[in-house]
C-alpha cells in the first residue's frame, strides 16, 4: 500500500502577522514557514505504518512553490520516500475546492490507497481540502482522528465526538484520514535522514501532468473570494481583582454573569 | 517568552547549504523541546540528564562529522552549527557530544585499528557505549607532555599506572582513551613515549570517582580516572600514532566545536537580555531604552556576529583541509571570551533577576568559565598565537 500525504506549509505559529495590502493579504516577507503542525501527526501516522511494513511507500504531496522545498525535505528526511510539489502558474488564487482538485488528481497519478493529512492548517482554518479530496475521488473520509489501527486493509479509526464521548469508525481502503493532536509523537529527523533526503527528488507537476483541465483550478474557477483582510481586534487588557477570595469569587461570578455574560 | 530564533545580523544563514540548515533546525528545535525545559532542574541536582543520550544518539550527532562505521558523514560546517545549538542549551550538552565524538570517536577513527573501529564506533555512534577522554593529570594541565601516567609492556598485557583529572563522562564511560607513557624495557619514564590505550569500565585496577562540588558545568559529569595496575590486553593499544600530536589532533577537533558551541551559549545569553530589556520597565519605560543597555546589546550583537563570520570560515577551512591548529586557537580563545564576556553583561542587564535560574545567563555565565580554561586555556592559545607570529615559543 503506497500513502499519500498532504502537507502544507504554514507561517511559524509564534510568527507575527502583518496584513500588506487588505485585498491580497498577509505580508510573508519576513515570515518564518514550517510545516502545519497537525500535518506532522499525518506523516508521522504514515512513517509509522511504513515502519510496521503495512505501507511500501509514503509520498508527500504539496501545492506550492519552491519555498516550501525546505518543508518537504524536512518530511523526506525524517523517511518518506518521496515527494511531489503541485505547482502551475494555472494553480494561483485556488480556494480550496481548487486545491482539493489539485491533490485529488495528484493522488490518483501517484496511485495512492490511503491519504492522511493534518485536521486542519493552522494559517486558514479551513478543515476543509481533505474532506474535499475524499468526495472528489469518492472515498470514505474519517477526520480528526486520535487513534489509529490498521490490520488487512481495514482502518479503525477512534475520535472525540464531543462530552467526553468517543467514536470508533471502522472503514476499509481508499480512504482519506485527517489527524489530530495525540494520535502520535512526531520524530525528529537524524542526519543520515538528511542526507538520504539530498538524493531523493522532488516532483514538480504541473495541471498538463496531471491531466487536469486549468478552468476548474485557480482564480477564476474559485467560488471562494477573500478580500478585505484585517487583523482581529486587538485584546483588552485583562482585570485583576482586588480584595480576599471571597470577595474577589463574588465578584468574579458577578462579572461573569451581568458583563461577560456567559453564565 | 518568544520562541528562541538565533542572531543572523549578516545573513550567514544564505552562506549555509540546504543541509547545513536542516542540521542547524533538527538541533535547535530538539534543544527547544527536550534541553531547555529540564535543564534547570539538572543543574540545579547536579545531574547529567542521561535520558536524553540515546535520543541525541538516533539524530545522529555522535561522530557525525566522521565517515562511515555508522557515523553521519556530515560537514564540519554541519558539525559546528550541531554545538553551537547544542551548547545554547547547555554546555554540558555540547560538552558530552565533543568528548564523545572529538575525543574518543575521532581517535578510534584516525588512529585505531580496524577491528577496534569495528567494535567500538558504530555503539558509540547510536549513544549505547560512552567514552571519556584522559589527558590532564592534577600536576599537568597545560603541559600535557610532563604527564606520569606510565603503560608498562607486561608480556600478553599492558599494566597502566597514574591518575587522570578533570575527565568529563569519566564516571558514565564505558571506555577511556587514556593517554600514557610507554615504557621501553628497563627505561625510565623519561624514556617513555606518549600512546594512546584504550581502557573499559570494569578492567582490573581502573576506577573513575566522579568530583564533586563544582559551580560550573553543573550538569556534566566530570570525574578523575585512576590506574592501579591496571592490566588491558594488548590489542588496546591505539596501533596508529605516537607522542603528543595523537591527542592534540583529538583537542584540535574538539576546540574546533567549542569555538561554534561558545556563540550558542552567547545567543542565549544576548536573547534573553534582550527580551528582558524590552519588558522590564523602570523610571516609566523598558530598559531597552536606555543608552547604557542599548550599548550592551549593541556590543553583543557586534562580538557575536564578528565570531560567526569566524567560526563559519573556519569550518570552511577545515571542510577544505586547509585549516592549521593556530586558527583553531584563536576561534576557540575569541569565541569563548566573547562569549563569557556576553554572559556576564547580559547578567548585568538582568539586575538581580540574573541571578536566577529562572534566566539561563548565570548558568551560561558559570559554563563558561570553564570553558574558557579548558581545551586550552584562554593564555595557552594566546601564546600559541604567539609562536605563530614570533617563531619563538613563550611555554616550554
Amino acid at each position: 500500500m503506497k500513502i499519500g500525504v498532504l502537507l502544507k506549509q504554514v507561517p511559524a505559529s509564534d510568527a507575527r502577522i502583518k496584513i500588506a495590502d487588505p485585498s491580497t493579504g498577509i505580508d510573508t516577507a519576513d515570515i518564518k514557514w514550517e510545516i502545519n503542525p497537525y500535518d506532522e501527526y499525518a506523516l508521522e501516522a504514515a512513517l509509522q505504518l511504513k515502519d510496521a511494513k503495512q505501507a511500501s511507500s509514503v509520498v508527500v504531496l504539496t501545492v506550492g512553490g519552491a519555498d516550501a522545498d525546505q518543508r518537504i525535505r524536512d518530511a523526506l528526511a525524517r523517511g518518506a520516500d518521496a515527494a511531489v510539489r503541485l505547482d502551475d502558474p494555472a494553480f494561483e488564487g485556488s480556494d480550496c475546492l481548487g486545491i482539493a482538485r489539485i491533490l485529488a488528481a495528484a493522488a490518483k497519478a501517484e496511485g495512492v490507497e490511503l491519504l492522511l493529512a493534518g485536521k486542519q492548517a493552522i494559517d486558514g482554518d479551513n478543515a476543509q481540502v481533505p474532506g474535499m479530496v475524499a468526495e472528489l475521488l469518492g472515498w470514505g473520509n474519517i477526520s480528526v482522528v486520535d487513534k489509529l489501527e490498521f490490520a488487512d486493509g481495514t482502518v479503525k479509526a477512534w475520535r472525540a465526538s464531543g462530552g467526553g464521548a468517543r467514536d470508533v469508525v471502522e472503514a476499509s481502503l481508499p480512504l482519506v484520514i485527517t489527524c489530530d493532536k495525540g494520535l502520535n509523537e512526531p520524530r525528529y529527523a537524524s542526519l543520515k535522514g538528511i542526507m538520504m533526503a539530498k538524493r531523493k527528488k522532488i516532483a514538480v507537476k504541473g495541471a498538463a501532468d496531471l491531466g487536469l483541465d486549468p478552468s476548474t483550478v485557480g482564480a477564476a474557477a474559485a467560488l471562494v473570494v477573500e478580500d478585505n483582510w484585517s487583523l482581529p481586534p486587538e485584546r483588552p487588557a485583562g482585570r485583576i481583582l482586588e480584595g480576599d477570595d471571597a470577595t474577589r469569587v463574588k465578584e468574579l461570578v458577578r462579572l461573569l454573569r451581568d458583563e461577560a455574560k456567559v453564565i | 517568552m518568544a520562541r528562541y530564533e538565533g542572531l543572523d545580523f549578516y545573513a550567514i544563514d544564505k552562506q549555509l547549504t540546504d543541509e547545513e540548515r536542516m542540521v542547524r533546525d533538527l538541533v535547535r528545535n530538539w534543544v527547544e523541546d527536550r534541553v531547555i525545559p529540564i535543564i534547570e532542574q539538572h543543574c540545579r541536582e547536579g545531574r547529567f540528564p542521561m535520558h536524553l543520550v540515546p535520543e541525541i544518539g538516533e539524530m545522529g550527532l555522535l561522530g557525525m562529522n566522521l565517515e562511515g562505521y555508522g557515523c553521519a558523514g556530515m560537514s564540519n560546517v554541519a558539525y559546528g552549527l550541531a554545538c553551537q545549538e547544542l551548547e545554547r542549551g547547555d554546555s554540558g550538552i555540547r560538552s558530552f557530544v565533543s568528548v564523545q565524538g572529538s575525543l574518543c570517536m575521532h581517535p578510534i577513527h584516525a588512529f585505531g585499528s580496524e577491528e577496534q573501529r569495528r567494535r567500538y564506533l558504530p555503539e558509540m555512534a547510536t549513544g549505547k557505549l560512552i567514552g571519556c577522554f584522559g589527558l590532564t593529570e592534577p600536576d599537568y594541565g597545560s603541559n600535557p607532555g610532563g604527564m606520569v601516567t606510565k603503560a608498562v609492556d607486561d608480556g600478553d598485557s599492558y599494566v597502566l599506572n597514574g591518575a587522570k583529572m578533570w575527565i568529563t563522562n569519566g564516571s558514565i564511560a564505558d571506555l577511556a582513551i587514556v593517554w600514557a607513557k610507554l615504557i621501553p624495557p628497563g627505561g625510565t619514564l623519561a624514556d617513555g613515549r606518549i600512546h594512546g590505550f584504550i581502557v573499559e569500565k570494569g578492567d582490573p585496577g581502573f576506577s573513575a570517582p566522579e568530583m564533586h562540588g563544582k559551580h560550573s558545568l553543573k550538569a556534566s559529569v566530570t570525574s578523575e580516572l585512576v590506574f592501579e595496575d591496571c592490566r588491558i590486553p594488548k590489542d588496546r593499544i591505539l596501533p596508529g600514532v605516537s607522542g603528543l600530536k595523537g591527542p592534540f589532533s583529538c583537542l584540535n577537533n574538539a576546540r574546533y566545536g567549542i569555538a561554534w558551541g561558545a556563540l550558542g551559549a552567547a545567543q542565549a545569553c544576548y536573547w534573553s537580555a534582550r527580551e528582558y530589556a524590552l519588558s522590564r520597565t523602570q523610571f516609566g519605560k523598558p530598559i531597552a531604552s536606555f543608552q547604557l543597555v542599548q550599548n550592551k546589546l549593541a556590543w553583543m550583537l557586534r562580538e557575536i556576529t564578528k565570531g560567526q563570520l569566524l567560526a563559519l570560515q573556519l569550518g570552511r577551512m577545515k571542510d577544505a583541509g586547509t585549516m592549521f591548529p593556530e586558527q583553531i586557537s584563536l576561534a576557540k580563545m575569541n569565541n569563548v571570551d566573547i562569549a563569557l564576556q556576553i554572559a556576564r553583561i547580559a547578567r548585568d542587564i538582568h539586575g538581580a533577576n540574573g541571578i536566577l535560574d529562572e534566566y539561563p545567563v548565570m548558568r551560561h555565565m558559570a559554563n563558561l568559565e570553564s570553558v574558557y580554561t579548558y581545551e586550552g586555556t584562554h593564555d595557552i592559545h594566546n601564546l600559541i598565537l604567539g609562536r605563530w607570529i614570533t617563531g619563538i615559543p613563550a611555554f616550554e
